[in-house]
C-alpha cells in the first residue's frame, strides 16, 4: 500500500439505483472491508443486513435520559413544595404522586427527546461541517438521486489498485478517487 | 434553477382494497422530486404574490407587536376582561393556537407509528405549522400574567421571595407541557429536515446559501451508518411525541376541568379537547395546504388521496367533538347538579347563545358534509369547510371560557364580557405572525420532506428485487418473511 499523498481519502463508486447498491453492499461486506460506508438520498430498507450494521445503543441512551428526567422532576417537586418551602394546599399532603404526575411526565419526555436528539447526532459524529467526501462534485448527488459506496484507505484490507479493481465489478456507473481539498 | 413545469391534477381517489394507492403521481423520479421541491426555494426571487402576501402579514405582525406594547405599557385594562370574566380572548386564543399545532404532531408522530405512509408528503408542512402555532399560543398566557417582567415566576427559578411555583396548579403543568411540546416539536422538525437541508446545501450556488444551508445541515452526507441511527432516533422521537401531544391538550383542559366552575368541572374534557385540537389542526393544515399545493405545483406529492384522507380525519374528529357536545348536555341533566344544568342551558339559550350556535353549526354540521365523496374531493368545497371549522373551533374555546365565567354560582357577580378593539387587533395580529412565519418557511426551507417522499416511491423498494410490484407500501412484509414470522 503506497499512498503517497496524505490528501487521499478513499475510493468512491456511484450507482444509479438502490437495488444495485444493496447487492453491491453485500459484496463489499463479504469481501471483509471494515471502514466503508454507503451514501444514499434516503434510508433503504434491507441495507442494515446488506452492510452488516448491528443495532445501535441509542435506545439505552434515551432510556437513561428519560429516567434522569423523571427522577429530577420528582426530586424537584418534592424538594421545592414539601421541603424548602412547604405549601399547604387544601390540607393535602405536602408531596403527592397524582399532583406530581403531569410535570414528571413532561420532563421525562423532554429529557428523553434531548437524549435521542443529541445522542443520535453525537453517535453520528455530527456536527461535522467539513468532510473529505464534500470535495467530490459527483458526491453532491448523494443527497438527491444517486447512490454511493465509499471505502476508506484507512481500511486494513484497502489497496489502491486492487480495491479499485474490485469496485469496478460491483455494477456501478463510475469509480472516483477522493482527495481532501481542504487547506486545514 | 431550471423551472419545473406545474404539475397536473391527477385523480387517485379510487378505492380498491388490496391495491395501495400511489402516493407520488405523474411519473416523478428521485431527480424530478429534488428539482421540484428545491426549485421552489432556489428561485432567485420569490413570485410577486409572495411579496404582496408578506407585506400584508408583516403589517399584521407589526399590529400584534404594537398591541402587545400598548398592553404591557398600559395594563390588562386595555382588554375587555373584568373581575368576573378574568380569562377573555387571551386564553381563548391560547387554547385555539395550541390546538392548531396538534395536527402537525399527529401527522408527524402518530401517523408515523401507524405506518400511514401518505403522511410523508404533508408532515413537514404540518410540523412547521405546529411550531408557528405554538409560538403564537405562547404569547397570550405570557402577556396575560399582567406584569410580564415577573414572567419568570412561572418557572422554578430562585427568586428574592424564596418561593417556588405551586406544582399542584394545572397552570404550572401547562408551562411544562407547552414548553416541552414546543421543544420536542422543534427537535423533531429539525431532525426530519437535516437530510433535506443537506440536499439544498449540495445544490446551492451562492456562497451565502452554501454557508447557511451547510451550517444547518451539520455535515449530513447520507451515510447509511448514520441513517441507521437516524431512523432509530426518528422512531424514538415519534414514540415520545405521541403521548406528549395527547398530554398537552389534556393538560390545557385541566386548566378548566380542575377548577370548580360549572361547565368546566367535567371528566370528559381531556379526550374532548384532544379530539377538538386534532380537528382544528387538520382544518388549519388544509386551509394552508390547498392553496400551497396549487400555487407551488405540488399536486403530484400532495395528491387528492392525501386531501381525502385528511378530510376523513376531520370527519372522524368532528364527530367526536359533536358527540362530546351532546354528552356534556346529557351529563348536565343526568348529573342532577342544578348549577351544571344551568350552565349548559345558559350556553345554548343565554346571552352567549349566538356564539354557541355558531360553534355548533360550524363544528357539528359542517364536517358531516364530508360523508359525501363529492364534497371530500372538491377543492373549493373542502376549503370552505376548513374555514368553517377554524371559525367554529375558535368559538368553542370562546364558549367554554366565557359563558362559564360570566355566570357562575353567584348571580350578583354575573357580568357580560365583550372584547375591546385591542383584543381583536391582537388576535388578528397573531394570524399575521403565524402567516409571516409560514411564508418565510415556504421561501427558505423545503416544504415537502424529500428524503421521506422518496422512500414511498416504488423505485425505493428493494425487497423483492426489481420485479417487485409497484406500490408495496408495507416495507415490513419481507422482513417478516425473513424472520419466519406470519
Amino acid at each position: 500500500m503506497s499512498q503517497t499523498d496524505d490528501r487521499f481519502y478513499g475510493l468512491l463508486v456511484e450507482f444509479d439505483d438502490a437495488h444495485t447498491l444493496v447487492d453491491a453492499c453485500a459484496e463489499v461486506r463479504d469481501a471483509g472491508f471494515k471502514k466503508w460506508d454507503a451514501h444514499t438520498p434516503f434510508p433503504i430498507h434491507g441495507m442494515d443486513a446488506a452492510m452488516g450494521i448491528r443495532g445501535t445503543k441509542l435506545p439505552f441512551i434515551v432510556l437513561a435520559g428519560g429516567l434522569t428526567g423523571l427522577s429530577l422532576a420528582l426530586l424537584m417537586i418534592w424538594w421545592m413544595n414539601a421541603v424548602d418551602y412547604p405549601y399547604i394546599i387544601s390540607g393535602k399532603p405536602l408531596f403527592g404522586w397524582p399532583a406530581a404526575a403531569p410535570v414528571a411526565f413532561e420532563l421525562t419526555v423532554l429529557f428523553s427527546a434531548f437524549a435521542s436528539f443529541f445522542g443520535m447526532w453525537g453517535l453520528n459524529g455530527m456536527p461535522r461541517l467539513h468532510h473529505p467526501l464534500f470535495s467530490s462534485e459527483r458526491f453532491a448527488r448523494a443527497t438527491a438521486d444517486r447512490f454511493f459506496i465509499v471505502i476508506e484507505k484507512a481500511d486494513p484490507s484497502f489497496d489502491r489498485d486492487q480495491t479499485r479493481e474490485f469496485l469496478t465489478t460491483l455494477g456501478g456507473t463510475a469509480v472516483e478517487e477522493i482527495h481532501d481539498k481542504a487547506e486545514d | 434553477m431550471n423551472r419545473v413545469p406545474v404539475s397536473a391534477e391527477i385523480d387517485n381517489t379510487g378505492y380498491d382494497p388490496g391495491t395501495p394507492t400511489d402516493l407520488v403521481l405523474g411519473g416523478e423520479t428521485f431527480t424530478s422530486i429534488t428539482d421540484r421541491i428545491c426549485g421552489i426555494v432556489e428561485q432567485p426571487k420569490p413570485p410577486k404574490a409572495w411579496y404582496i402576501a408578506i407585506t400584508v402579514t408583516g403589517s399584521l405582525t407589526l399590529v400584534l407587536f404594537a398591541m402587545l406594547f400598548h398592553l404591557i405599557t398600559t395594563g390588562i385594562g386595555v382588554w375587555g376582561v373584568n373581575s368576573t370574566v378574568g380569562w377573555g380572548w387571551a386564553i381563548v386564543n391560547f387554547v385555539f393556537w395550541v390546538g392548531i399545532g396538534h395536527a402537525g404532531t399527529l401527522i408527524s408522530a402518530i401517523l408515523f407509528l401507524l405506518r400511514q405512509k401518505w403522511r410523508t408528503s404533508i408532515n413537514r408542512f404540518a410540523e412547521a405549522m405546529t411550531i408557528f402555532a405554538v409560538v403564537c399560543a405562547g404569547i397570550f398566557p405570557a402577556v396575560h400574567v399582567g406584569r410580564i417582567w415577573l414572567v419568570h415566576w412561572l418557572f422554578p427559578i430562585p427568586n428574592y421571595q424564596g418561593m417556588w411555583p405551586n406544582f399542584r396548579s394545572p397552570l404550572l403543568w401547562d408551562v411544562f407541557a407547552v414548553g416541552t411540546y414546543a421543544t420536542v416539536s422543534l427537535l423533531f422538525w429539525y431532525t426530519g429536515m437535516v437530510p433535506d437541508l443537506a440536499t439544498l446545501r449540495d445544490r446551492a450556488k451562492g456562497k451565502w446559501r452554501k454557508m447557511a444551508y451547510g451550517f444547518f445541515a451539520i455535515g449530513w452526507r447520507g451515510s447509511h451508518r448514520h441513517w441507521h441511527r437516524y431512523e432509530k432516533a426518528y422512531l424514538l422521537l415519534a414514540g415520545l411525541a405521541t403521548p406528549l401531544v395527547l398530554s398537552v391538550h389534556s393538560v390545557v383542559s385541566f386548566d378548566f376541568a380542575v377548577a370548580q366552575i360549572p361547565g368546566w368541572h367535567t371528566t370528559i374534557f381531556p379526550p374532548y379537547f384532544v379530539a377538538g385540537a386534532v380537528f382544528s389542526g387538520f382544518a388549519m393544515v388544509g386551509t394552508l395546504l390547498v392553496p400551497a399545493r396549487q400555487f407551488f405545483g405540488l399536486k403530484h406529492f400532495i395528491t387528492k388521496h392525501h386531501l381525502d384522507n385528511m378530510n376523513k380525519i376531520i370527519l372522524a374528529t368532528g364527530s367526536m367533538v359533536g358527540y362530546a357536545y351532546a354528552m356534556e348536555f346529557f351529563i348536565a341533566w343526568y348529573g342532577g347538579n342544578p348549577n351544571e344544568t344551568f350552565a349548559f342551558v345558559n350556553r345554548a339559550f343565554g346571552p352567549y347563545a349566538w356564539a354557541y350556535w355558531i360553534m355548533v353549526s360550524c363544528n357539528v354540521i359542517s364536517p358531516q358534509l364530508f360523508w359525501f365523496k363529492k364534497i371530500r374531493h372538491s377543492l373549493p368545497l373542502m376549503w370552505i369547510i376548513y374555514i368553517f371549522v377554524n371559525i367554529g373551533m375558535w368559538f368553542e374555546r370562546f364558549v367554554i371560557t366565557v359563558t362559564s365565567l360570566s355566570r357562575d354560582f353567584l348571580p350578583s357577580s354575573w357580568a357580560y364580557y365583550a372584547p375591546t378593539k385591542i383584543d381583536i387587533l391582537t388576535f388578528l395580529g397573531s394570524f399575521g405572525l403565524f402567516l409571516t412565519l409560514t411564508l418565510l418557511f415556504v421561501r427558505f426551507l423545503p416544504m415537502v420532506a424529500m428524503a421521506e417522499v422518496k422512500t414511498v416511491m416504488p423505485a425505493a423498494s428493494v425487497h423483492g428485487g426489481p420485479a417487485h410490484p409497484v406500490g408495496d407500501y408495507h416495507g415490513d412484509i419481507n422482513d417478516r418473511h425473513n424472520k419466519g414470522g406470519k
